[in-house]
């Protein structure tokens, strides 16, 4: 039980990067961006093309990083695939969204077409790399740790874990601390004062769009290392994300974090007496639920 | 091909066409009308299509028994099957709606996401209620016994199109009623409905159950049309993607728009495999998400530059209005 409540931990750091990345565009934007789980399709088949690709051809050797199942390529790939991903959702941004916006669309075409652009972006990775399943080193398993009181863990969780962390404390002291970061603040709680203060709202734009789609990126690496790639494992994501981000409030970065933790608890729990396949019905169970007796979230205010 | 296979190839494309035309009926209702963001089609789709099966089909039999599970197997009449299908249909939303429907429309959107892929994994994991992942075959048709069994889809076409002529009759009468009034006047201006008096959420609840109910005729329909179905068949991409795409380049609040929309874009995706067709070997495997992609784009493309659709909203205020 303690061993699941560990992998619970993991499954839900990796899904805490996506919703966050959800609450801040929903914050900025007002929309609900449901091609998110497939920007971390994406960023897991982008580093994939790295570590078999270019990475490969220009000789870097792929020899085994510490105790991990993946090699040096890998180390590289992974920030590459945030900065791609970034631009990939600044570019979204840049072809649909924005000409909708100026448009004055509602913001339910804007979710439309964000899940427009999540078929679009899986049918792309499908076309590309085929539905199989792919590994980013295969038919390696690296021996796991046993830690005090029988858990057994394998490092690249171990790895996981600390990665998250890195990443959330750097979009903490992003958003704490710089000129920007106090700007999308500033412009998630009201935009018109923000527009008023002289804010640039596009830059505003831009950045939540990089920074989500970078984590996303990061969500979509880290659970390819855990686990495996799928085309279809963004969108089996979607629920989960976006049950974590309602669970936080949705435009609470730090809402979203523990949502993340907790729907990734749960849903790993209930693979004790249900189906593994049912855990995205386990979180959208959690989600109906809070809808029903808590719809403003944990920590969200009770009115926008 | 002779004229007689050409013939055959257009009726199977105006059944198919036709039955989508009935779920682009229910989801004009929930969406064109009253703005209910609805992208779980496929759930509704499924339920439909399940329950009409398990209502109409015979109880397995001898060795084939074997092999099938099914909860129950009532051995029905067709009608049956379709008012089962609205009616289950109908519950579900019901019941989805209570938490979601007084919430904004992105809880509604992705709680409905939510149902539906929750009844895919259902009736893909849980054997003993309509046979997992392998699901039913060998369904009833109606009238079958009636002409050759090589004559028999000219009956179905016009079974379906009978029931969308009826579907279409009580949409439009219940659109351009009071009710269709305080549906399209919510979709507008919540606020403003509410302070004339309307009760805004039981308005909504009732136009979400409408429409799930159409849409689980539709799925009942589909059923009996292709004879087997399983779990694989009620995906986002066919089962709810490509009915959105339908309403909003037809014209979402327009009931000839959507039935209009459903025959030009299941026209476009039967002819995207035309060009498939000539796409080298290697590419072939791949082809349906080509022509997935090219739907995809075709939808953003609308949203962009016509987002009212091919026909857009009809005026369904008074003339004087002008």
């Amino acid at each position: 039980m303690l061993e699941l409540f560990m992998y619970g931990i993991v499954l839900g750091s990796i899904i805490s990067l996506g919703a966050i990345g959800i609450t801040l565009v929903y914050g900025i934007l007002r929309f609900g961006n449901f091609a998110h789980g497939d920007l971390m399709t994406t960023g897991a088949y982008i580093a994939f093309f790295f570590v078999t690709g270019p990475l490969n051809w220009v000789g870097i050797p792929d020899n085994m990083f510490g105790p991990f199942s993946f090699g040096w390529r890998m180390v590289i790939a992974f920030p590459l695939s945030m900065l791609s991903v970034g631009g990939v959702a600044i570019l979204l941004d840049r072809i649909l969204y924005q000409t909708l916006r100026n448009k004055e669309a509602g913001r339910v075409t804007l979710s439309m077409s964000a899940l427009g652009a999540s078929f679009i972006i899986r049918m792309g990775v499908l076309l590309i790399w085929g539905a199989d399943y792919k590994f980013y080193k295969p038919g390696l398993i690296r021996p796991a740790l046993e830690l005090p009181a029988g858990i057994k863990i394998r490092p690249d969780q171990i790895l996981i874990l600390i990665v998250v962390a890195i990443l959330v404390t750097a979009v903490h002291l992003f958003l704490k601390k710089s000129r920007m970061g106090k700007a999308m603040r500033a412009t998630s709680d009201n935009m018109e004062l923000a527009r008023l203060s002289g804010i640039e709202i596009q830059k505003v734009i831009y950045y939540t769009w990089g920074i989500g789609g970078a984590l996303a990126a990061a969500a979509g690496v880290l659970y390819g290392i855990d686990v495996q790639l799928h085309p279809g494992m963004g969108w089996n994501f979607l629920i989960p994300l976006f049950a974590a981000a309602i669970l936080g409030g949705l435009g609470n970065v730090y809402g979203a974090l523990v949502g993340g933790l907790v729907i990734g608890v749960v849903q790993q729990m209930s693979t004790a007496v249900l189906l593994p396949t049912y855990k995205p019905a386990v979180a959208f169970i959690i989600m109906i639920v809070l809808l029903l007796i808590r719809p403003q979230g944990i920590f969200g205010r009770s009115s926008r | 091909m002779q004229i007689g296979g050409i013939l055959a190839y257009l009726v199977s494309f105006a059944i198919m066409a036709t039955i989508y035309a009935v779920f682009s009926l229910g989801l004009n209702i929930q969406w064109g009308y009253t703005g209910l963001f609805n992208i779980g089609i496929a759930g509704f789709f499924a339920i439909g299509a399940y329950m009409s099966s398990l209502i109409t089909m015979p109880k397995p039999s001898g060795t084939y028994a074997e092999y099938v599970d099914v909860l129950f197997a009532l051995n029905l009449p067709f009608p049956i099957g379709l008012l089962g299908a609205g009616v289950v249909c109908g519950i579900i939303a019901y019941l989805i709606g209570i938490p979601t429907l007084k919430l904004g429309e992105d809880y509604l959107a992705i709680a409905t996401i939510g149902i539906a892929e929750t009844v895919r994994l259902i009736f893909n994991n849980e054997q003993w209620l309509a046979n997992g992942p392998r699901g039913l075959a060998g369904l009833p048709q109606p009238l079958s016994g009636l002409v050759e069994a090589r004559f028999y889809n000219y009956i179905y076409l016009m079974i379906v199109i009978l029931i969308l002529v009826i579907l279409y009759l009580a949409t439009e009468r219940a659109i351009r009623s009071p009710w269709g009034r305080v549906l399209r006047a919510i979709r507008e201006d919540e606020v403003s409905a509410s302070m004339s008096g309307k009760k805004i959420s039981s308005f909504k609840m009732q136009a979400f159950v409408f429409g799930a109910m159409v849409m689980g005729i539709g799925g009942a329909l589909y059923a009996h049309y292709t004879k087997a179905i399983s779990p694989d068949v009620f995906t986002p991409l066919y089962g709810t993607f490509i009915i959105w795409v339908m309403v909003i380049a037809g014209g979402s609040g327009n009931n000839k728009g959507v039935i209009l929309g459903a025959f030009v874009v299941w026209a476009i995706w039967i002819g995207t495999q035309f060009i498939t067709n000539f796409l080298p070997y290697t590419l072939k495997a791949r082809a349906p998400y080509i022509r997935f992609l090219i739907i995809g784009i075709l939808l953003e493309i609308i949203l962009l530059y016509r987002p009212r659709g091919l026909l857009g909203e009809e005026k369904a205020v008074s003339r004087m209005m002008e």
